[in-house]
């Protein structure tokens, strides 16, 4: 048998008239972790359907060669019983079936023609084991945070008796924390003989854990780097992502200017009652005028649910504490009470309560500003398009037009139409939640140099974000959350991250 | 000669290039045109196999009457489920609203220009009531509008169980669902007024459109070029003064009509033009998005099921005065018939997709199958079944064609 459990040859893949995939090859060697990186639209998921039978033989130019044998794959089930598995970004689970019910959804142990349900429990637990997962095999999924539902994935993968796993960004969600877990386990994994194959836009997990590392750009393979070779860098597979030299990541601000405060909070306090909880307790933080203040902290630590808090509190929650924006204290009733006193909130999950993803790029921008473009209640349709194309210009957005539908936009476009929205509101404070989660090395360049911009302008920032190195290369000021609570408040000048670590696991 | 050849030519290319241009806008609005497309080719059918008597004044005028009191409960039920919720309440409402008119009308001595606000307001209470069970209370629409139309159909038996059938004598009430607006004068046998409101028809519409395009040269925008411009405003004015000529040629067009093409127009106008428009499409294509853009979603779930019962109530006033009484049964499937039409029209039950006039057509081919299939004798069992047919028909475009694009 050969080295190579994975011999992808000359894939090409068209979609009417666009080329995703040219003469793409693909070489993966037995148990060993290679991933898979490029800029968004580079074609590494279209790489992975073409594998794994999304897309069927036929649809495709090109060969796969899996264990030595030319592969047809014509639905996902052909790749599946080959041993060939696919954990997507999104996660399949079903959040009310139990995590013994989601491992053996759809590969159920019979006894029979019924489901033996009692077996199931037993090997369940067997997978749990393998994965290192304590948790009962009855819990509902949804019990269960990401980090755990990403493992009851790969359990389920296992069951299935996985030969090639395939992971999509399978830390994108998840806190470092659960992230360092998730690569250990795929290293034992490896040393148990499974070859893995790993997408990431996390480069820092890639030069950890990789040892090989495929670069896509626009289609094409552009090269394989060596682990074993030292071949893998952060500068180079950035270079060869982008296609130039990329000198700093975070571009550098100069004069830096605060004015007064603009936003302050004092004893703040919000009471989740489904959760029957505190989800923010005691917070005291300010915001200057023209300032980036980063909130660091854990998945769960209470960031989003303190931005919510003070953006018109949608959620409900029951809140305690005092709130001032300009010096003078306020209320706000609903989140248009927030927006017309100048606060912006640019949402961590863009597709799910972000943006309007059947619409098109101009009614998602000015949705929370329609007043903007209308008098007495009337929409100016041709002011809304001048509008749209403003900002499709001014925030990069690549579309062939403001009719796009957003739902077709790449991740990173999606972001700026995201912000967009917000810019046109005219806000003096902008809380961006996770501001570059999901999106390639070139776009969040521009989401940098777009905030810089936005500073200049005299607006003021609040970033919450799990990247540390965002954290330490963007803000001024940074607060690190923990339960709820503020930890530790750190001048941009002393920060690192090993004192925010410190603050967020107290 | 050559420059006889070289004009040809030139001309060749133009008409080609229209063509293509053509072509293109119906490729890529072939969702918005589908239905018209149908409506059209079923119209020609039945014309065909009734040897016209399908298009004639008479028949076109009875199916315009036939269609007001389910196209205006379509017309609501389109927001009701652009912003993904269902109201079931509608038909056994608008049964008791008409029968609360005629008790207002007959029993109560009211007189009939104040009955109709206060059915309207009525309807627009009821209506009320069920968006605050979907809105704050958090009942999934589906049960709040079930349980609402068994309460309003034991209401109908109740106010209606001792008299029977309620007579309404009034003749202005009977009106609007059986008299039409008055000729003035006739023109060689047509209506004369009914032919001057197809003409300020027209001519509300070619102002529309020139003002339109003007606007969008002004914001240096690409405009479609004049040929096409041209036939566009051609070919609906001669629909338009089609409809005219044949409606003119019975009784002109009936208050029904009138109130229906009314309540189609405002409506239109509110969901595409105004900023309320704007937050109910925003609302159904994601209701945490909009609350987050600072969209009140309770207020605007409030709008939407407040207009869907003033139209309940409507549609009970257009079906009363149709019968001149209130009976027993009156509004028996008519949620059904609206929500089916809404969906022939291309309302996705996804939310945040449809429109007005979309619905309308949708109720004005179900009512032409209906019609048509009269006419021809098709018996009622084969009715129902190729209505469903249409319906499924209609949804599985719906859903091809958004497959495309997407």
């Amino acid at each position: 048998m050969s080295d190579y459990i994975l011999e992808m040859n000359n894939i090409s893949k068209e979609f009417t008239g666009v080329k995703a995939l040219s003469d793409v090859s693909f070489k993966v060697k037995r148990g060993e972790i290679h991933c898979l990186v490029g800029e968004n639209g580079a074609g590494k998921s279209t790489l992975m359907k073409v594998l794994s039978g999304v897309y069927p033989y036929g649809t495709y130019k090109g060969d796969i060669v899996y264990n030595g044998e030319v592969q047809t794959f014509g639905k996902i089930s052909d790749s599946v019983k080959a041993g060939i598995v696919i954990i997507y970004q999104e996660l399949a689970l079903f959040p009310d079936l139990s995590v013994y019910e989601n491992i053996f959804v759809g590969n159920e142990v019979k006894r029979g023609a019924f489901v033996d349900w009692n077996q199931t429990i037993v090997q369940a637990k067997e997978m749990l084991k393998k994965v290192k997962l304590n948790v009962n095999p009855e819990t509902p999924v949804k019990n269960l945070g990401v980090g755990k539902q990403q493992l009851v994935e790969i359990a389920k993968a296992l069951s299935k008796d996985v030969k090639l796993l395939i992971l999509d960004e399978p830390t994108a969600a998840l806190n470092e924390n659960d992230s360092e877990n998730l690569l250990e386990l795929l290293r034992e994994l490896k040393n148990q003989g499974i070859t893995c194959i790993m997408i990431s836009h996390k480069l820092k997990e890639v030069i950890s854990i990789a040892d090989k590392a495929t670069v896509l750009r626009d289609g094409k393979t552009i090269c394989t780097l060596d682990a074993a070779k030292g071949e893998i860098s952060e500068s180079v597979i950035i270079k060869n992502m982008v296609g130039r030299d990329i000198e700093d990541i975070y571009p550098k601000r100069t004069n830096k200017q605060f004015g007064d405060k603009i936003l302050e909070i004092k004893d703040w306090s919000a009471y989740d009652p489904q959760a029957g909880r505190n989800v923010v307790s005691g917070v005291n933080l300010h915001v200057k005028k023209g300032e980036i203040v980063g909130i660091a902290g854990l998945m769960g630590s209470g960031r989003t649910e303190l931005a919510l808090s003070i953006f018109g509190n949608p959620r409900s929650y029951k809140l305690k504490g005092d709130l001032f924006v300009d010096g003078s204290p306020v209320t706000f009733k609903h989140t248009s009470d927030a927006i017309e006193a100048g606060i912006a909130y640019v949402t961590e999950d863009r597709k799910g309560d972000g943006l309007f993803l059947i619409q098109d790029i101009k009614s998602n921008i000015t949705a929370a500003n329609l007043q903007g473009i209308s008098s007495r209640g009337w929409v100016n349709d041709n002011e809304e398009v001048k509008v749209a194309n403003e900002y499709k210009q001014s925030l990069y957005v690549k579309a062939p037009s403001v009719e796009q539908i957003v739902g077709k936009l790449s991740g990173g476009n999606q972001q700026k139409v995201s912000l967009g929205k917000w810019l046109f509101v005219g806000p003096k404070l902008l809380i961006l939640d996770e501001p570059t989660r999901g999106i390639d090395v070139g776009a969040k360049f521009e989401i940098y140099s777009i905030m810089n911009k936005l500073i200049s302008e005299g607006l003021s920032i609040i970033m919450i974000s799990s990247e540390l190195g965002e954290v330490l290369g963007m803000s001024d000021r940074i607060y690190v959350m923990a339960e709820g609570k503020l930890k530790g408040e750190l001048p941009a000048e002393e920060a690192d991250q090993e004192k925010i670590m410190q603050f967020a696991t107290q | 000669m050559t420059v006889f050849n070289e004009a040809r030519t030139l001309i060749k290319e133009n008409i080609r290039d229209v063509f293509n241009e053509a072509r293109t806008l119906i490729k890529e609005n072939i969702r918005d045109y589908g239905m018209y497309i149908a409506l059209f080719v079923i119209m020609l059918t039945f014309s065909i196999m009734t040897d016209g008597l399908f298009m004639s004044s008479r028949n076109i005028s009875n199916l315009l009457d036939q269609m007001g009191f389910i196209a205006v409960l379509a017309v609501g039920m389109t927001l009701v489920i652009v912003i993904r919720h269902i109201d079931l309440s509608v038909g056994f409402a608008a049964g008791f609203l008409g029968a609360i008119a005629a008790i207002l009308l007959t029993q109560a001595g009211v007189p009939f220009y104040l009955t109709i606000p206060i059915i309207l307001v009525l309807g627009v209470v009821a209506g009320m009531f069920n968006g605050v069970l979907v809105a704050s209370v958090g009942i999934p629409s589906f049960v709040a509008s079930l349980a609402g139309m068994l309460i309003f159909r034991g209401a109908l038996l109740r106010v209606t169980e001792g008299s029977g059938t309620i007579i309404v004598k009034d003749n202005h009430f009977n009106a609007i669902g059986n008299g039409y607006i008055p000729a003035i004068a006739k023109v060689g046998g047509l209506s004369l007024l009914s032919l001057i409101l197809g003409g300020v028809a027209i001519l509300l519409y070619i102002y529309s459109e020139m003002s339109n395009r003007r606007n969008k040269l002004k914001y240096q925008f690409e405009v479609v070029s004049i040929p096409i411009f041209t036939l566009k405003i051609l070919f609906v004015s001669a629909i338009i003064a089609y409809i005219t000529w044949i409606i003119a040629g019975y009784n002109g067009f009936s208050w029904t009509v009138i109130i229906v093409m009314a309540v189609v127009v405002i409506y239109h106008f509110l969901t595409t033009k105004t900023v309320l428009g704007r937050q109910i499409y925003a609302v159904g294509s994601n209701p945490e998005a909009a609350h987050l853009s600072g969209i009140n979603v309770k207020k605007i779930t409030y709008i939407v099921f407040g207009s869907m019962g003033m139209l309940s109530a409507l549609s009970g006033i257009l079906y009363t005065a149709r019968l001149h009484s209130a009976t027993t049964t009156a509004g028996t499937l008519f949620e059904l018939d609206a929500i089916a039409a809404a969906y022939v029209g291309g309302v996705s039950a996804a939310g945040g997709v449809g429109k007005v006039t979309g619905s309308i057509i949708g109720a004005l081919v179900m009512t032409s199958l209906s019609s048509g299939m009269n006419l021809l004798g098709v018996g009622i069992s084969y009715q129902y079944m190729i209505r469903g047919g249409v319906l499924a028909a209609a949804v599985i475009f719906d859903v091809m064609t958004r497959k495309k694009r997407g």
